[in-house]
């Protein structure tokens, strides 16, 4: 698989055209950010992208992340993997979970620095705690591109820039939707802006300043 | 205040249970009520406990038929649950459930006899209809997003027990185990159709006028339910289903021929049965409608409209017995210390005593099953609507009071909110009257189906021909009468709906039957 690509791709909300008709290829090793202001459409063309590259192996961190309150930490992190196990063995985990996925597991939550939070509740952390575990969870699922929305918004300066790190080299293509310009222009090498339900911009990161971007907003 | 929907619609209903009250038979026949009341009231106050085998036989009977019943339902509810986007599952599950358990405990009394599988599925079948209905609406009230970003090829199970299961799981809990409580109730009841529960030994005290027993019998059943957080432990549940089927007794062996005969003979319509065709057939139907369907339907119809509107009185009275904004707890003292508010009567602070007393009323009221309940009112007042009529107010009122007050500890008052008879009118009344309404209506069906129930004991309603039907072996009769009944509680809980989404009355799942 060399390209991923989107013909004519629309999205409505009810009875509302808010995506679209667009097209767009993505090649492999690509990092793509999504830029734009809120409402223009990001989410609706991420949420396209998931739909059609689902069982192509893309991963989806959606921006209200989708943990599962109720379940630990750990358990989430190991969601990501649901589809690598067989049923029984998920099962399992679910009561007592093998010592080989906690070493798997530990690890990467050390590098998000909330390794002691290993068997707590996803419901009772914070914000900022909560976007790292879901990336946790993305990570730890892996694939062949990663579609984040809004992946670090919680987090701050040091915090954000780590956890791009971790992102962008989990996957080797990733369509990230991102507020951040100066971010998003660091961490990505293609910048697609989106307005009106429509791609306003494409073009290279390198070629950019925020300055340019700043018409979309 | 006339100008709002919900007002006028209340008022209508009290309005045609007033009409009904002229054409229902509320008489009280019996030679000398009082004087039997008296007995019973000294019977619970000296209660007989020293036939202590039977009174642990009743109980044990009583606590594994329930545990079976409920147990059986929520499985086969929870698996339908799953599938319960199928058109043909719901509309299955509504049938199951339009029919109330006696009326399932006699078609299978039937064919099983009194083997304990008749009274098992007489509580499983119907359960398993509500548990598959609200276990699916709990599923479906969980945040879908956790499902969609897991990886393609999760496996089905996998997910369910990850996603919508994990999240869902106390809810799933504290329904069934509010379930398990009505099961105890459901179980008792059957007692008054043969099975060997609490019902059976409370009917044959009754009839030979053991007082002391009865009280002994109703004080048990009040303590079980009572103390039932106390036993019913998460790590004691599966040991009480694994013993449970043991439990049963052993009942009358099943004779498989009666199964085959009421299948291919006795639930077959006479005319068909004696080859008098279509036409036959029609005349047969039309002599049912007019001479049984007809008033039956007409009885049902007027007594649960009055008990329903009582029900709303009732309720409407007693919720502040449970609000802690008449009758505070213990934490809210301080506070109004403070406040240096101090009036007399409702919002009197820290009056423990009557918050007890008031909270025990509710207990008793809702726990003790309708049908029971218009057992001993018919036995103290004698036959009329009357009994019925009251009971299923009590039973009814009693939970939607509790509920309702529990929905008033949710309100938050200004400090220098009017007390008393004012906050009652102007404060609370009115912000919970939505949410009481909805309630109502989610039990307008079960009081229909109660009431059509309550026949059996010897009040005119659709129970009452079903039941003649039976002690006639006209099982034919008697399945288009129970089909009729079926019938007449969907269409009730269909106009309820409908009620319910015309005035926009929140909907809550934790009220169902």
């Amino acid at each position: 698989m060399s390209t991923l690509a989107l013909t004519d791709a629309v999205a409505d909300y009810g009875q509302q055209r808010v995506l679209g008709p667009l097209n767009l290829t993505l090649q492999r090793g690509e990092r793509v950010a999504l830029v734009g202001k809120s409402g223009a459409g990001k989410s609706s063309l991420l949420a396209v992208m998931y739909q059609q590259w689902r069982g192509r192996g893309a991963a989806l961190m959606p921006q209200e992340l989708g943990l599962v309150p109720s379940l630990s930490v750990f358990h989430n992190v190991y969601m990501g993997a649901l589809a690598s196990h067989p049923t029984w063995y998920n099962l399992v985990t679910l009561a007592k979970p093998f010592r080989r996925d906690v070493a798997a597991i530990r690890p990467l939550l050390a590098q998000l620095s909330i390794e002691e939070k290993c068997w707590a509740m996803a419901g009772e952390l914070s914000g900022g705690q909560r976007q790292r575990v879901a990336a946790a969870r993305a990570i730890h699922q892996g694939g062949e591109v990663l579609l984040a929305d809004e992946p670090v918004s919680a987090l701050d300066g040091p915090q954000s820039e780590a956890l791009m790190v971790e992102l962008t080299q989990a996957y080797p293509t990733a369509v990230l939707a991102m507020h951040d310009v100066e971010l998003a222009l660091r961490f990505t090498d293609r910048v697609i802006g989106i307005a009106d339900g429509g791609i306003a911009l494409d073009a290279p990161s390198a070629r950019l300043t925020a300055q340019d971007l700043l018409p979309l907003y | 205040m006339w100008h709002s929907a919900t007002v006028r619609l209340s008022l209508g209903f009290v309005a045609l249970a007033i009409l009904c009250l002229g054409v229902a038979d509320l008489s009280i026949t019996a030679h000398d009520p009082w004087h039997e009341l008296g007995r019973l009231l000294q019977g619970l106050v000296q209660p007989d406990v020293s036939d202590v085998d039977h009174l642990w036989v009743a109980l044990l009977r009583t606590l594994a038929f329930a545990f079976v019943g409920v147990g059986l339902g929520a499985t086969a509810g929870f698996l339908l649950a799953l599938i319960f986007h199928s058109r043909l599952v719901r509309s299955l599950c509504a049938f199951v459930r339009a029919i109330h358990e006696l009326f399932w405990a006699l078609i299978f009394l039937q064919f099983f006899g009194l083997h304990p599988l008749t009274g098992v599925l007489a509580i499983a079948l119907p359960y398993a209809g509500v548990f598959a209905k609200v276990f699916a609406e709990i599923l479906e009230e969980t945040d879908p997003l956790p499902e969609q970003v897991l990886p393609a090829g999760s496996g089905r199970l996998s997910t369910l027990a990850y996603t919508r299961l994990h999240e869902a799981w106390p809810h799933l809990v504290s329904y069934t185990s509010y379930r398990l409580e009505c099961g105890l109730r459901s179980s008792a009841v059957l007692g008054f159709v043969g099975m060997p529960t609490l019902g059976f030994y409370l009917e044959s005290a009754f009839a030979q006028g053991h007082y002391d027993t009865v009280g002994a019998l109703l004080l048990l059943f009040y303590a079980v339910i009572a103390s039932l957080r106390l036993w019913v432990r998460p790590l004691l549940v599966p040991v009480y289903l694994v013993v449970a089927p043991f439990c049963l007794g052993s009942g009358l062996p099943i004779v498989w021929s009666n199964v085959s005969r009421f299948f291919t003979e006795d639930i077959v319509p006479s005319p068909l049965r004696h080859g008098e065709g279509v036409s036959g057939l029609m005349s047969w139907l039309g002599d049912i409608m007019t001479s049984e369907a007809l008033p039956g339907i007409w009885h049902t119809l007027v007594l649960s409209q009055i008990a329903l509107v009582l029900t709303g009185l009732l309720a409407l009275m007693f919720y502040p017995l449970v609000s802690r904004h008449f009758f505070q707890g213990r934490s809210w003292h301080g506070r109004w210390a403070l406040s240096g508010r101090r009036q007399a009567g409702a919002g009197r602070p820290g009056n423990r005593l009557t918050h007890l007393l008031g909270h025990g009323l509710l207990v008793v009221m809702r726990s003790t099953p309708e049908y029971l309940l218009a057992f001993i009112l018919l036995q103290l007042w004698g036959p009329s609507m009357l009994p019925a009529v009251v009971a299923l107010a009590i039973h009814n009122g009693g939970i939607i009071a509790h509920l309702v007050g529990r929905r008033s500890n949710e309100v938050r008052l200004r400090p220098d909110a009017p007390h008393g008879l004012v906050r009652y009118a102007y404060e609370l009344t009115p912000r919970l009257y939505g949410p009481f309404l909805a309630l109502l209506f989610y039990r307008w069906e079960i009081i229909m189906r109660e009431t059509a129930i309550l026949g059996i004991l010897g009040i005119t309603t659709l129970g009452f021909y079903v039941d003649s039907a039976i002690q006639e072996i006209r099982f034919d009769r008697a399945m288009v009468l129970i089909l009729i009944t079926a019938l007449l509680n969907i269409g009730v809980d269909v106009l309820a709906r409908h009620l319910r989404a015309r005035l926009r009355l929140r909907h809550t799942a934790n009220c169902e039957p």
